[in-house]
């Protein structure tokens, strides 16, 4: 974990760099991860908890009653291919939420979990999202604040 | 829902120990689709979709069906013959060739499925235009060609020449793609038997196409399905009938060996 900060530093280096050169894809906020977390927000400000638990619901963005129980009665169907999430705001300090979400594969490479705010070591992405995170930077914002809350 | 096809599944196990068996029982009671680890997509229906695929007379698909029968005994092409001028009954004609596409074709030494055996007769044999992709007819011949391996095992061959085309096949199934990042058996394997959302994901196996898919309205070939299944993660699909999904159609049809052809299924 704790040379990951190196790497990633390289790698959003290369990002940043290929982004100049991608049709339109907005630039990425560089960040550092060590030991196991990104401490520092990716917009330098505290996210709304409220704004990201709707953006956990909604389908075309975090999904993630796709493949977590979450306590969100009001929704049907939450998919068990991850674990619930209902206590998770205990388990784990923001920083380690805020990597999860950005990039989860930095944790286990083979888990089933998306990046949420990754463009690199993508294939055959359709084109209209090509180059693009599934969320942006006040969304994985807005999130971390509403994981912050579940306890 | 989950404990309702539990209790099909014990139902299923009485009927292999002999213990409930009877010649008349509807089809809905004891049937049973599994081998080894394997189960049909089947078991991973409600009962209702079951229901709707286990009486001949409810399965839409039929309408398919009875058009590609229709079809097989109409002359069409400069040829002046139809299915039927060559093959006779199909019946017997057609009886497990289903099971065994897709298959190295003798003449091009290319790997074909049953849509493009079926559009080569039309070309060569019959000289008339090859039905499109997920046309009514393409659909109904390839579900009546289908229909007559019905109840036999999945059978097809990875020897010889075909060992290559399983290899790419395998290696498209393995590899992660699209935006979320994740591969067929990301899904069908290590996730089989969870829920994404209010999905049951099953083993993705291939028994039981053309489907009628409920959420279609119509009957639909695998590789819409594939298609599908890559559009949902975002992944940039392949054309149906492409080599890639040939290919890949190789490989998940021999992880299905085994399980008897359901086609023309029901599915959600
Ligand atoms: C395609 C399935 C999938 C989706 C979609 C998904 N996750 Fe996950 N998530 C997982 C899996 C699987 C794990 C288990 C960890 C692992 O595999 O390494 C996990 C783990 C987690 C964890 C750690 C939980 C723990 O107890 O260790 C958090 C937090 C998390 N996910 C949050 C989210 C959030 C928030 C979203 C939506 C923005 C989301 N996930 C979307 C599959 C998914
Ligand atoms: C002029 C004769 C002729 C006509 C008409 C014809 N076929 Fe064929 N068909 C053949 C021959 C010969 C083969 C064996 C492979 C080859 O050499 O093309 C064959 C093979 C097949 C096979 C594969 C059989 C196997 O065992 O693998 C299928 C399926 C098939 N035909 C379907 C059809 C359908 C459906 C039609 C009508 C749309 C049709 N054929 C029309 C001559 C014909
Ligand atoms: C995000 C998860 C996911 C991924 C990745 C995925 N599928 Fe699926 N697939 C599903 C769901 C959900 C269904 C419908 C329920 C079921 O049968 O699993 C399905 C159904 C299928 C079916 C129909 C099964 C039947 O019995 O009718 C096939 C075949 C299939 N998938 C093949 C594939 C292939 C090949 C790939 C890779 C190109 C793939 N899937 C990738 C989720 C996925």
């Amino acid at each position: 974990m704790r040379n990951s900060a190196l790497t990633f530093g390289l790698i959003v280096c290369v990002l940043l760099v290929g982004s100049l050169t991608g049709a339109g894809a907005a630039e990425l906020v560089k960040y550092t991860v060590k030991d196991g977390a990104i401490a520092q927000s990716l917009t330098g400000k505290k996210g709304n908890p409220a704004k990201g638990r709707k953006a956990a619901i909604h389908r075309k963005k975090g999904n993630c009653l796709a493949c977590h129980k979450m306590p969100v009665p009001e929704q049907l169907f939450h998919g068990n291919v991850g674990p619930d999430l209902a206590k998770v705001g205990e388990r784990y300090s923001e920083g380690e939420l805020r990597l999860r979400l950005v990039n989860s594969k930095a944790i286990n490479e083979d888990t089933t979990m998306p990046a949420f705010y990754r463009t690199a070591g993508l294939h055959r992405v359709m084109k209209q999202w090509k180059g693009k995170t599934i969320l942006s930077a006040s969304e994985v914002e807005d999130i971390v604040a509403y994981l912050v809350t579940l306890r | 829902m989950t404990y309702k096809s539990a209790a099909a599944y014990v139902v299923g196990g009485l009927v292999a120990l002999g213990m409930l068996a009877s010649a008349s029982a509807p089809m809905a009671e004891g049937y049973e689709n599994m081998v080894g680890d394997k189960k049909s997509g089947y078991h991973y229906s409600t009962p209702a979709t079951q229901s709707i695929q286990d009486d001949d007379f409810n399965n839409p698909s039929f309408l398919w069906v009875d058009q590609g029968e229709q079809l097989w005994s109409k002359v069409d092409g400069k040829a002046g013959k139809s299915c039927a001028t060559c093959h006779d009954a199909a019946a017997k004609s057609m009886k497990g060739v289903g099971a065994t596409y897709p298959k190295i074709d003798a003449k091009s030494g290319k790997l074909i499925n049953i849509e493009q055996r079926i559009n080569s007769c039309r070309k060569n044999n019959m000289q008339a235009k090859p039905w499109k992709w997920e046309s009514n007819q393409l659909l109904g011949m390839t579900a009546f060609v289908k229909l007559q391996s019905r109840g036999m095992p999945v059978n097809v061959s990875i020897d010889g020449a075909a060992k290559p085309y399983y290899e790419k096949g395998k290696n498209f199934y393995n590899q992660r793609r699209g935006m979320l990042d994740m591969s067929c058996s990301g899904c069908h394997v290590e996730n089989a038997g969870k829920m994404v959302r209010a999905d049951l994901l099953s083993n993705g196996f291939s028994n039981g196409f053309p489907t009628y898919r409920l959420k279609w309205q119509k009957l639909g070939s695998l590789h819409r399905r594939f298609r599908g299944c890559n559009k949902n993660i975002r992944a940039q699909p392949y054309k149906a009938g492409s080599d890639e999904y040939t290919a890949l159609e190789l490989f998940v049809t021999h992880r299905s060996n085994g399980l008897k052809v359901e086609s023309p299924s029901v599915r959600r």
